[in-house]
C-alpha cells in the first residue's frame, strides 16, 4: 500500500474513532452498559444528541462476566467512566468505595413512589439514593398449567401449604417426574423463603447473621421439606443439562426464575406447549400478599470523580421517560421500573407479564452491605450441605450464622466507630 | 596485582547482572515483599475506599485460615491433584515420548505435532470441547462407559468424580510440553550404549531400566520439578470448568486465592493464602530435589 493510502487510512479511522476530532465546546458523556443492554442502548442515543446539542455520549460496552472486576479497576486507577449501569446489588459496595455521587435533589427524574418500592429501596443508603432505576427482574414462578391440571389444580395456589400440597399431588399423579426444580447451586431460593417468612437475615444494622432466627428456620425447613419429601430433585443447574428441555418433558412442573426465560421459554419450548405454560407470583406463608421476592435489576449511576455529573443526570433523566422506557422495552425486553411505563398495552395484554407486574410490588432487598454477595454464596453452601444430608438444618444454620460474624467483622468495628453508615431506619 | 584484576572482574560481573539484578528485585522480590506486608493486614473492599481503615491484624489472617475449613480443603483438593495428577502427566509424557522416539515409527512429525497441539490450544475452547465430553447425558466419555458395561458418571457434578476429571484434563492438555524435553533427553542418549546392552543380550526392560532412566535422570528431575510447581498452581482448568464446585471438591489453593482477593476483595487473606503456597511449593521443591538428587 503506498504511504498517502495508509495514511488517510489512518485519518478515516480517527475520524470514526468516538471522541477524536470532537468540538471543544462539546461535552462528551461516557457511559459503560452492560451485555445486551450495552448492546443497543446506542440507539437510544441520537435522539437525546439531538435535544442537547452540546452533549454527546459515549457507549462503551462491557461484559457482565468482566463488569465488576473493571469498574473496581477503574475506580482505585482514578478512571471511572462518567455514568454507568450497575446491578442494583452492587450499589451497597460501590458506595462504600466512595465510587458514587448521590443523586442530586433537583435531577432526581422521577419521584420515589414512581417506581415500585422495594426496587427504589435498592438504590438507598442510609437513606440517601444513589442511583435510579433503569430496569427492574424478580424471580417468580414459571410453571406448566396442564401438569398442574392434571394434578387437579385449576390455578397456581397462592400460600405455602397449599403450593406444597400442589406439589405432591403432582408429583404422586405422576403429572411430573418431580414438582418443581430448585437449583442446589443458588442461594436465591433459600433466601426468599426466609425473607417472605418475615426473616431480616442480619440483624444488629446488618453485622450479624440471624439465620438461626426462628423466622429464617421457618423457611429453611420449608425449603428443606421439598427435597426430603422428593418433590425437588437433588440437583444444581448444572446437571440439568438443559432446563426448556426438561421443562417441556415433564421432568419438574414449576421452576423459580426470572424475566430473562420469558423470551427463552417461547423460543425454546416446542409449539404445542406455547399454551400450556405460565407464570404466577411466588406464594407466601400466609398467603399471596406474603409471597415476596428479590427486588432485582440495574440503576443508572454517576460516578463521583466525573466532571461532567450534571450532564450524566439529564441523559439519565433522558433514558427514564416513560416512552424511552418503552423503546427500551422493545429494544431489550427488559421491564421498565417506572409504573407509568408499564400502563402500556403491550403489557396489559401479555399474561406472563402481569404475573410480573404483582410480583414486583412485592419485592425487597437484600441486606445492602457491601459483604452480601459472599454471605449469599456461604448460603447457598450451607443450605446445600443440609439439603445433601451433610449437616443437620440446626448445624448448617448455626454454622452459616458463625461463617457470616467472621465475615462482618469488619463491619462491627467500622460501625462501633461510625465509619460506615448503619442501618436503614436512620433515614436524614 | 591478582588482587585488582579479581576486584576489576568482580566490578564487571555486577555490571552485567545488573540489569537483570534490579528486574529481579522490582518485579519479584518486591511483590513478594509487598504480599507478606499485605498478608498481616485485614486490607479488604473497604480499605480500598479508605486507606486508613486497613488494620495491622498480625498473623490473624493465617491463624483463621488454618483454622478454618476452607484452606484445608482447597491444600487437599491441591495435592490431590499434585500427588494424582502430577506423575500421572510425568508418565504419560514419558511414555508419549519414548513412542515418538521408536527408531521404526513413521510419520513422526505428525504425531509429535499432534500430541503438542494441546498444550498451545487456548484453554477456554479447550473446556467447551472437554464439558461435552463429560456431559452426563450426551458425553462421549460416558458413551464409552456405556459400550463395556459401566454406568453412567457425572464426571463434573460429582464430587468423588470432579478432581479426577480435572486431573484427565490437565494431563491430557499439558503432557505434550514435557513430551518434547524428554524427546530431547533421550536423544541425548548415546545410541552405542543400547548396541552394546543389545550384544550383552540384555532385554528391552533391561535397556529401559539400565540405560534409558539414568540418561534421562537429569531430565526427569527437571521435569519433575517444574511439573510440581505447575500443578501446585492449578486455577485456569477448575475456574473454567466447575468453579471450585461441586461441594469444593476442585477447589484449588490459587483458585481460593483468586476468590478470597478478587472476588471478596479480602486481599489480606489471599496474601496470606500465596504467602502459605509459596512456602508449601518451597518445601515441596527441597523435598523432590533431596529424594532424586540422592539417589542420583
Amino acid at each position: 500500500m503506498p504511504r498517502w493510502a495508509a495514511v488517510a487510512l489512518l485519518c478515516l479511522l480517527a475520524a470514526g474513532l468516538p471522541g477524536c476530532g470532537e468540538r471543544r465546546d462539546e461535552v462528551v458523556l461516557s457511559f459503560w452498559a452492560m451485555g445486551r443492554e450495552g448492546e443497543v442502548v446506542s440507539e437510544l442515543v441520537p435522539d437525546f444528541e439531538r435535544e442537547h446539542p452540546g452533549i454527546r455520549v459515549h457507549v462503551q460496552q462491557i461484559p457482565w462476566s468482566a463488569a465488576h472486576e473493571k469498574l473496581l479497576t477503574a475506580h482505585v486507577g482514578h478512571a471511572t467512566p462518567d455514568l454507568a449501569q450497575l446491578g442494583n446489588t452492587w450499589i451497597a459496595e460501590f458506595h462504600a468505595l466512595g465510587a458514587l455521587a448521590p443523586v442530586p435533589a433537583g435531577a432526581e427524574a422521577f419521584s420515589p413512589d414512581a417506581t415500585f418500592p422495594g426496587i427504589w429501596d435498592t438504590n438507598l443508603i442510609a437513606g440517601r439514593a444513589y442511583g435510579l432505576p433503569w430496569y427492574v427482574d424478580t424471580r417468580l414462578l414459571f410453571y406448566r398449567r396442564d401438569l398442574l391440571a392434571r394434578a387437579g389444580y385449576a390455578e397456581m395456589p397462592g400460600d405455602w401449604a397449599a403450593w406444597r400440597r400442589a406439589l405432591a399431588a403432582i408429583t404422586a399423579s405422576g403429572a411430573a417426574r418431580y414438582g418443581i426444580l430448585l437449583p442446589l447451586n443458588e442461594w436465591v431460593v433459600p433466601a426468599v423463603l426466609g425473607l417472605q417468612a418475615g426473616s431480616p437475615l442480619l440483624r444488629e444494622q446488618d453485622s450479624r447473621g440471624d439465620f438461626s432466627g426462628a423466622a429464617f428456620r421457618q423457611g429453611f425447613d420449608f425449603y428443606l421439606g421439598l427435597f426430603r419429601d422428593e418433590l425437588a430433585p437433588l440437583a444444581g443447574s448444572q446437571e440439568i443439562a438443559n432446563i426448556y428441555q426438561e421443562f417441556a418433558r415433564g421432568t419438574f412442573a414449576m421452576i423459580i426464575t426470572g424475566p430473562w426465560n420469558l423470551g427463552e421459554f417461547r423460543r425454546r419450548l416446542p409449539a404445542e406447549l406455547q399454551d400450556a405454560w405460565a407464570t404466577a407470583p411466588l406464594p407466601g406463608p400466609a398467603g399471596p400478599a406474603s409471597g415476596l421476592s428479590l427486588a432485582g435489576g440495574s440503576s443508572l449511576v454517576v460516578f463521583r470523580e466525573s466532571p461532567r455529573r450534571a450532564a450524566a443526570w439529564q441523559f439519565i433523566a433522558y433514558l427514564l421517560r416513560p416512552e424511552v422506557q418503552r423503546r427500551f422495552y422493545r429494544l431489550t425486553g427488559d421491564l421498565p421500573a417506572r409504573r407509568d411505563a408499564w400502563a402500556a398495552p403491550e403489557f396489559a395484554a401479555d399474561s406472563t407479564l402481569r404475573s410480573f407486574r404483582i410480583q414486583l410490588e412485592r419485592v425487597v432487598s437484600t441486606p445492602k452491605i457491601p459483604e452480601w454477595e459472599q454471605i449469599a454464596s456461604r448460603l447457598q453452601l450451607r443450605a446445600e450441605a443440609a439439603v445433601r444430608g451433610a449437616l443437620t438444618a440446626d448445624a448448617a444454620l448455626a454454622a452459616l450464622d458463625a461463617d457470616v460474624d467472621r465475615i462482618l467483622e469488619k463491619r462491627r468495628w467500622l460501625l462501633a466507630r461510625g465509619l460506615v453508615p448503619g442501618g436503614e431506619e436512620e433515614a436524614p | 596485582m591478582n588482587g585488582t584484576l579479581h576486584r576489576r572482574q568482580e566490578r564487571a560481573a555486577w555490571i552485567f547482572l545488573g540489569p537483570a539484578l534490579c528486574l529481579i528485585a522490582v518485579f519479584f522480590l518486591l511483590p513478594i515483599l509487598a504480599g507478606l506486608l499485605l498478608s498481616v493486614t485485614d486490607f479488604d473492599i473497604y480499605a480500598i475506599g479508605a486507606p486508613q481503615t486497613a488494620r495491622f491484624v498480625g498473623l490473624r489472617n493465617y491463624q483463621e485460615l488454618l483454622g478454618g475449613e476452607e484452606f484445608w480443603q482447597a491444600l487437599r483438593n491441591t495435592l490431590y491433584f499434585v500427588l494424582v495428577g502430577g506423575p500421572l502427566a510425568v508418565a504419560v509424557s514419558l511414555g508419549a515420548a519414548l513412542m515418538l522416539s521408536a527408531p521404526r515409527l513413521r510419520l513422526r512429525g505428525l504425531f509429535r505435532t499432534i500430541y503438542f497441539a494441546p498444550v498451545v490450544t487456548t484453554l477456554v475452547a479447550v473446556a467447551i470441547v472437554w464439558r461435552y465430553l463429560y456431559h452426563p447425558h450426551y458425553g462421549l466419555l460416558n458413551y464409552w462407559l456405556g459400550l463395556v458395561g459401566l454406568g453412567p458418571i457425572d464426571w463434573l457434578g460429582d464430587p468423588r468424580w470432579a478432581m479426577p476429571a480435572i486431573i484427565l484434563l490437565a494431563v491430557w492438555k499439558g503432557f505434550g510440553y514435557n513430551m518434547l524435553i524428554f524427546v530431547a533427553g533421550l536423544q541425548s542418549i548415546p545410541e552405542e550404549r543400547y548396541e552394546a546392552a543389545a550384544v550383552d543380550g540384555a532385554s528391552a526392560w533391561q535397556r529401559f531400566h539400565a540405560i534409558t532412566l539414568p540418561g534421562l535422570a537429569p531430565v526427569f528431575l527437571f521435569v519433575a520439578v517444574t511439573t510440581m510447581i505447575g500443578y501446585f498452581q492449578l486455577f485456569a482448568e477448575p475456574y473454567v470448568m466447575t468453579q471450585g464446585g461441586p461441594l469444593g471438591a476442585t477447589r484449588s489453593l490459587v483458585l481460593f486465592m483468586y476468590e478470597e482477593g478478587f472476588r471478596w476483595w479480602r486481599l489480606g487473606t489471599a496474601a496470606a493464602i500465596a504467602v502459605l503456597l509459596l512456602l508449601i511449593t518451597l518445601a515441596a521443591t527441597l523435598i523432590q530435589l533431596r529424594l532424586q538428587g540422592g539417589r542420583r
